[in-house]
């Protein structure tokens, strides 16, 4: 894998002038960090050997794809949109209602005075020295969305970053940035969707989103892996979380080749709240890989996280939850659950809860559940005529729908709720076909 | 309707029903009494096919039909419903698709077409009413956060949808209030007609002072040890059980 390190590194973004030191940092960093093996403890169970033979370090050929039918959107959403295909801007701007005291820019279009925010946030939040891809995303960054909400402001309207990948002739990668500044007592929402057009796929995407959440801020926000099960797809959520402050996240991904995630939150400041809730759908051959860490270092904070996933035919799913809880941070009060259900014999989740605790008064609980589907349940439905594949499919929809019913945007709900329910669907009409 | 013939039944590894009989016809009431652990809610399970409860000898007779031979879905589609006394609860599910699949399940096997989403959330606000449970409960998850009352309720608003043959009420009246004792009493009486048979297992004879019973059973030790009419729960609420089991020993 040295070479496809030296390979990546060479690998040059047509990038913007203001931001050469920071991709020569990044390249610096990425070139010392030794690639992961399945010795590396945070890889242990993913293998990156699809990106072994260097094919996917290719830029997208095609600028500006033009998909306007394709394009897959969150109807309903009433959201300031951008678009992207393989990484190129796509349509315009629709941010007609936004309120002044909200910047929503590309980098490559960020005024001076814009470029010397960016700058001083970008970076920050995502620990390169310990985040691999990320410093590969440094190195690779040209284009990304800048999003900044000033002291105060309320903004209803969510913004919305939808990235769709669509097939080249060759294999090729995309580096996708996001950065968010809600200043102090502001608040917004801001929803990532990934997808793809509906062929086979040969991307690799290496997403990196920064959350920087100052004193009494709050931030909904949501991450959506919707791709194509050929995709490769490596991401990082990373979220500095100040004072007061709360961040209600929601991710999802429905499974494909690799979806990696790594998610950093840390708790900088007394009296923050993380809520994370994830799901995740892997079958066919895919892999989906969350790695969570919520890192407490004050006191006061609290963090309420629930995973759940099912895993079917051949699929994988690891997650790994770490809740760390630093010496001087009491009176924290921290639960973690991870929830699993395996459809197939040769499923396979690997769940590791990690609960790292140095202060003496605190109050948190952690768990994770690999099971089957309850079989009480199973006779209940059936008991009222409802036959044994349907009951199953009602089973597992109910597991997963009880966090999409948490959602706060219905049209986000009511988007990914088909979406679901079509999964079982699907694998409802396959174990009736082959019965 | 239904024929019970020297029933013996396992739950797990261990002997449960031993040799019960019991004869239903259409239009009757028949309500079971007995002891704690005498072998009710067994009774109740393996009439409905659970997992674990298994039949080891004897015949169960259902309109013509071999019910142990039937796998649980179609026991409830030919017409038999068992109405828990702890009813799951199933989150993430909204009652009303649950109540939809049931029904829809049950005229599937009658030759009858899904019922029009539009007409079943009619029907199912009126069962709603019926048995005075807020439709809201339609969007709620299935039981989910339910009170015992509103529990049982929701049995009775799935009999009335599903309109079975045979209902067996599995300890329909423990832990209901007066009030919501009558609201379920009323509800079955209104299902009382002359093609249905209603099986009431009990543990109070209160619940009888609501809904009249043609016949009374006693079991205890997984059989039916004395059968009578209404005068027998009366009976046996004066005197407790003991001493029909001695007088059976």
């Amino acid at each position: 894998m040295a070479a496809f390190t030296q390979q990546a590194a060479e690998l040059t973004p047509a990038g913007l002038n203001w931001l050469a030191d920071f991709n020569q940092r990044g390249r610096e960093r990425w070139k010392v960090t030794p690639f992961p093996t399945r010795k590396t403890e945070n890889w242990k169970y993913t293998s990156l050997q699809a990106l072994a033979d260097g094919s996917y370090l290719r830029w997208p050929q095609a600028k500006g794809a033009e998909l306007s039918e394709q394009v897959d959107a969150i109807e309903g959403l009433d959201a300031c949109a951008l678009i992207f295909v393989n990484g190129v801007f796509a349509e315009s701007l629709s941010c007609n209602n936004l309120p002044e005291s909200v910047e929503v820019v590309r980098f490559s279009q960020a005024n001076e005075s814009q470029q010397q925010a960016i700058l001083a946030k970008l970076g920050s939040i995502a620990d390169s020295e310990k985040h691999l891809f990320a410093a590969l995303n440094d190195s690779w960054l040209q284009e990304g969305v800048y999003l900044h909400v000033a002291k105060n402001a309320h903004v209803k309207q969510p913004i919305y970053i939808h990235h769709i990948t669509t097939p080249e002739a060759e294999n090729f990668a995309v580096n996708q940035r996001l950065l968010v500044h809600v200043e102090s007592s502001a608040e917004a929402t801001v929803v990532e969707h990934f997808s793809s057009t509906e062929e086979a796929q040969n991307c690799f995407t290496n997403a990196i989103t920064e959350l920087q959440l100052d004193a009494n801020a709050r931030l909904t926000h949501y991450h959506l892996h919707l791709e194509e099960e050929n995709t490769l797809h490596i991401g990082g959520v990373h979220v500095n979380l100040e004072r007061d402050a709360t961040l209600n996240s929601f991710m999802m991904s429905l499974g494909a080749n690799l979806q990696r995630t790594d998610v950093v939150v840390n708790h900088r400041g007394e009296g923050a709240h993380c809520g994370l809730n994830g799901i995740y759908l892997p079958n066919h051959k895919h892999t989906v890989d969350f790695h969570t860490c919520i890192e407490h270092a004050v006191p006061n904070c609290t963090t309420h996280e629930v995973f759940r996933g099912i895993i079917g035919d051949h699929g994988k799913a690891v997650f790994n939850g770490r809740i760390h809880i630093h010496q001087d941070a009491q009176k924290t009060v921290a639960d973690l659950s991870n929830k699993n259900l395996l459809t197939s014999h040769n499923a396979e989740v690997d769940t590791k809860p990690e609960l790292e605790i140095y202060a003496d008064d605190v109050k948190c609980s952690h768990g994770a559940t690999i099971a089957q589907l309850e079989e009480k349940a199973l006779y209940y439905l059936q008991s009222r005529g409802v036959d044994r594949e349907r009951a199953e499919i009602m089973l597992s929809f109910g597991f997963i729908n009880e966090l999409l019913e948490q959602l706060a945007h219905v049209p986000v709900r009511d988007y990914l709720t088909p979406l679901v329910s079509e999964l079982f669907e699907k694998k409802f009409d396959r174990a009736r076909a082959s019965a | 309707m239904l024929s019970i013939k020297d029933l013996r039944a396992n739950v797990g590894d261990k002997e449960i029903l031993k040799g019960l009989s019991l004869e239903v016809k259409a239009g009757e009431v028949h309500a079971i009494m007995g002891p704690n652990g005498s072998g009710k809610s067994t009774l109740g399970h393996v009439l409905a096919g659970r997992e674990n409860y298994e039949a080891t000898a004897g015949s169960v007779d259902f309109d013509g039909k071999n019910l142990l031979d039937m796998d649980i879905e179609e026991r409830s589609r030919e017409g038999l419903f068992l109405a828990f006394q702890y009813p799951v609860e199933i989150p993430g599910v909204s009652n009303m698709e649950f109540l939809k699949t049931a029904v829809d399940a049950v005229r599937e096997h009658r030759g009858m077409e899904p019922i029009d989403s539009v007409q079943f959330m009619k029907l199912a606000r009126e069962k709603c009413k019926a048995v005075n449970l807020d439709d809201q409960f339609l969007k709620r998850g299935v039981n989910e956060g339910f009170s015992g009352g509103e529990k049982k309720r929701n049995e009775l608003m799935q009999m009335m949808l599903l309109e079975p043959k045979l209902c067996i009420m599995d300890e329909t009246d423990s832990g209901l209030d007066i009030d919501a004792l009558q609201v379920v009493a009323e509800g079955v009486n209104a299902m009382r007609s002359e093609d249905r048979a209603i099986v009431l297992v009990t543990h109070y004879q209160r619940l009888l002072d609501y809904i009249k019973p043609d016949f009374v059973h006693v079991l205890s030790g997984g059989k039916i040890i004395k059968s009578g009419d209404r005068s027998l729960a009366l009976e046996l609420e004066e005197k407790g059980y003991g001493w029909i089991t001695k007088e059976v020993a």
